[in-house]
């Protein structure tokens, strides 16, 4: 497979610390008169490499937490260093840029431009960097994506024209083009029938192992929770285990 | 920096591109909007231009260039008897103007005469009957004769009995018939016509041009209205030599009545001015051009001034009449007009504005999906922001080019199957452009500041 030639630039230096860690996160809406807590002081970190899955009930704050730590939205209170970089005091147009560079983002609806190709939705994202590509070498990567995602043929494909996993594996290249060190995916087989979601499961499991790329999922499903290395449970927007990596086999913590 | 800016921006606009052609139909019409608008300012422009400059042909050709200079005003204990009541010009005094004054194109003297006009059993009595040179159709810029020739420098010197007949003229005496070579007879003499005029209409006071007999102002001087020391004007302060249609006139044939001895050649040469014995009625001039009025009339003040030998502290013995009130009157007409119509253009394309305005507010919400991706992916606000504003101006621009085609279009449609006078406008082409680019940024401003404040979660979860 060609994916080795990918290179996402995750050294073995950054390989030492965490890409992500928060300390003590409250999220809390205001609905009125009400204060809705939703998070309640997460603390957390995450590897380089690891495959985390993030699991609760309902309503429990997995979406909220992930917002956040995409830096869709920023805590109430607490730190959040995301590759060593304190993150919660960012403007928008930092987190923007943050999100362009470091982060990739797999939907439970797929989120793709409707009427248009599945090349020209991976391409997205390569739209707002901050340095632009020329067209060609744009065109290139998000060809080396679609391949990577086993979709050659289908590049110039409307969403409309596409299976389920198609679709959502076409979501998957899109998050990567910018070789993001980070890959969220909120309910990404949430959408998809059980062979299927075996597919993208699989997917990303050879993405983290073969790519060395950190990815979060959260997931209802407990079988969907068994390919990751890690489950985090979260209940009532407290952790309830799983908050800590586990001493990586080779004992090097 | 600079390179990467324009980078941004080209690909901004190819993705607005992208984005309209996801649902083209919708833009199109939204564009119909601004199409129309755009066209119909065209439209109006280019009519009201046309239509302007056909004024503006048609107030030269009823002489709005021409100047009238009339014999000053004689003012006696008091009493004014208005223009033309002394006698102080002379044919003299027009071919100086025509040689001195560089604003004036040309300039003919006129000695004028009412009266009947007869030809075998029918009589008219036409409007005007001038005594003047050749000179007078170009002063008139009177196209080509429609007839027969004008009289010529000679028949001047010889007081020829020619004439030049007008349109009506010739209708009322001839029935349509040639009458070139044939006689009419004004006051008992007969003219031998020579020519016909061509057509001009009315005039800017309503008076048919055409109903006038030309001929040498020394035979409507010496042989019409007969009296070298009158004029044929009737507010005149001899009432014998009035030329008014008169029975009693048909008693005296010559017309000369002489209330005091004739004066011999020697007393006329001692006689000082401004007694002159060859006056003429008034003098027409053309200045060379509409806007060169002002300076023909001083030229014209100023040489008559030194002509008739007058003092700084003396008022002028003439009177300099133009035509430009009358002409500004009309072409402010035609101008008002075509601002009022251009006006309600402006309307159209401000409701084509508001039209885009709508339907890019509708696609901003259609699109929340989209705009929140967008933001997942690092767009920032300023990028959701200049995405929709130049989808809108692209719009706006795309409907203003396909507007300013269809509005010279149907100009060109206009002026060659209603005849109707129009004229190409550059000024209307780029302030169309101008114009929609704007509407585009003004309507489409809102919905793209609307978009750009979406917050990128609550785009992402909306249904
Ligand atoms: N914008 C908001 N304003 C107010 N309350 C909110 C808002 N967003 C989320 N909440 C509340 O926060 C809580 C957690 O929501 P969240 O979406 O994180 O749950 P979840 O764990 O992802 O649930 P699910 O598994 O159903 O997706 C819910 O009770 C929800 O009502
Ligand atoms: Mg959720």
């Amino acid at each position: 497979m060609s994916v080795l030639a990918l290179n996402f630039g995750h050294g073995a230096l950054i390989q030492a610390m965490n890409v992500i860690e928060l300390r003590d996160i409250y999220k809390t809406y205001h609905v009125g008169e009400l204060d809705l807590p939703v998070l309640r002081g997460i603390s957390l970190s995450v590897k380089h490499g690891e495959l985390v899955a993030l699991m609760g009930a309902s309503g429990s704050g997995k979406s909220t937490l992930m917002n956040i730590l995409g830096c869709l939205d920023h805590a109430t209170s607490g730190d959040y260093l995301l590759e060593g970089q304190e993150v919660s005091g960012l403007s928008a147009d930092g987190r923007a840029l943050l999100r362009n560079k470091k982060i990739g983002f797999v939907f439970q609806s797929f989120n793709l431009l409707a009427r248009t190709s599945a090349l020209e939705n991976v391409i997205l994202p390569l739209t707002y960097t901050h340095e632009p590509l020329t067209d060609h070498e744009a065109n290139r990567r998000a060809m080396e994506l679609i391949k990577l995602v086993g979709l050659e043929d289908r590049a110039h494909h409307e969403p409309s024209q596409l299976s389920g996993g198609q679709q959502q594996r076409v979501a998957i290249a899109r998050a990567l083009v910018n070789r993001p060190s980070l890959l969220f995916a909120d309910e990404p087989t949430g959408n998809l029938d059980s062979r299927t979601s075996q597919e993208v499961l699989a997917m990303f499991e050879q993405l983290n192992r073969e790519e060395g790329i950190t990815i979060i999922l959260v997931t209802h499903d407990p079988t969907v929770a068994r390919h990751a290395r890690r489950t985090i449970h979260i209940s009532d927007g407290m952790i309830v285990d799983g908050d800590f990596a586990p001493p990586a086999p080779g004992g090097a913590a | 920096m600079r390179r990467i800016r324009l980078f941004r921006i080209l690909r901004t606009i190819r993705t607005a591109l992208k984005a309209l052609r996801r649902n083209p139909m919708r833009a199109a019409l939204t564009a119909l909007g601004i199409i129309i608008g755009v066209a119909a300012v065209i439209i109006m422009m280019e009519i009201g231009k046309g239509s302007s400059a056909a004024i503006q042909r048609t107030i030269a050709n009823m002489g709005a260039n021409n100047l009238l200079i009339l014999p000053g005003t004689a003012a006696s204990g008091g009493i004014s008897f208005g223009a033309g009541s002394v006698m102080t010009l002379t044919p003299q005094d027009a071919e100086a103007i025509l040689k001195e004054c560089p604003a004036v194109r040309s300039a003919a003297p006129v000695v004028r005469a009412r009266t009947q006009v007869i030809h075998e059993n029918k009589n008219w009595v036409p409007v005007f009957i001038f005594g003047t040179t050749a000179e007078y159709l170009a002063v008139r810029e009177w196209a080509a004769m429609a007839q027969g020739d004008m009289f010529t420098d000679s028949d001047i010197r010889n007081a020829s009995k020619v004439c030049v007949l007008g349109q009506t003229l010739v209708r009322e005496l001839f029935g349509g018939a040639s009458p070139i070579g044939k006689e009419v007879r004004v006051k008992s003499i007969s003219f031998k016509v020579v020519g016909v005029l061509s057509s001009k209409g009315a005039n800017m006071m309503g008076m048919d041009q055409d109903d006038i007999l030309i001929a040498p102002w020394t035979t409507i001087k010496y042989r019409v209205t007969g009296s070298s020391a009158t004029t044929a004007n009737q507010s005149s302060a001899s009432p014998a030599a009035s030329t008014q249609v008169n029975t009693l006139n048909k008693l005296y044939p010559s017309d000369q009545l002489n209330l005091y001895p004739v004066q011999s050649a020697a007393q006329q040469a001692n006689t000082p001015l401004p007694v002159r014995f060859t006056n003429i009625d008034q003098i027409l001039a053309a200045a060379q051009s509409g806007p060169e009025i002002p300076l023909a009339i001083r030229q014209i003040t100023q040489l008559l001034r030194e002509r008739h030998r007058l003092q700084p502290d003396e008022p002028d013995d003439f009177t300099i009449r133009d035509m430009t009130e009358m002409s500004k009157t009309l072409s402010s007409t035609s101008t008002l007009m075509t601002n009022l119509l251009l006006s309600v253009a402006l309307i159209s394309l401000v409701v084509g504005g508001v039209g885009i305005m709508n339907i890019m507010l509708v696609s901003v919400t259609e699109r929340t999906r989209e705009i929140g991706l967008r933001m997942a992916v690092g767009a920032r606000a300023r990028d959701i922001m200049r995405q929709f504003l130049v989808e809108a101006v692209v719009m706006c621009l795309a409907g203003g080019a396909v507007g300013i085609l269809l509005g010279c279009g149907s100009s060109f449609l206009i002026t060659f199957m209603l005849r109707w006078p129009t004229e190409t406008s550059l000024a209307a082409i780029f302030s169309s452009v101008i114009v929609s680019a704007s509407v585009g940024i003004i309507f489409g401003f809102y919905p793209a500041w609307k978009a750009s404040r979406l917050d990128p979660i609550e785009a992402l979860r909306y249904e």
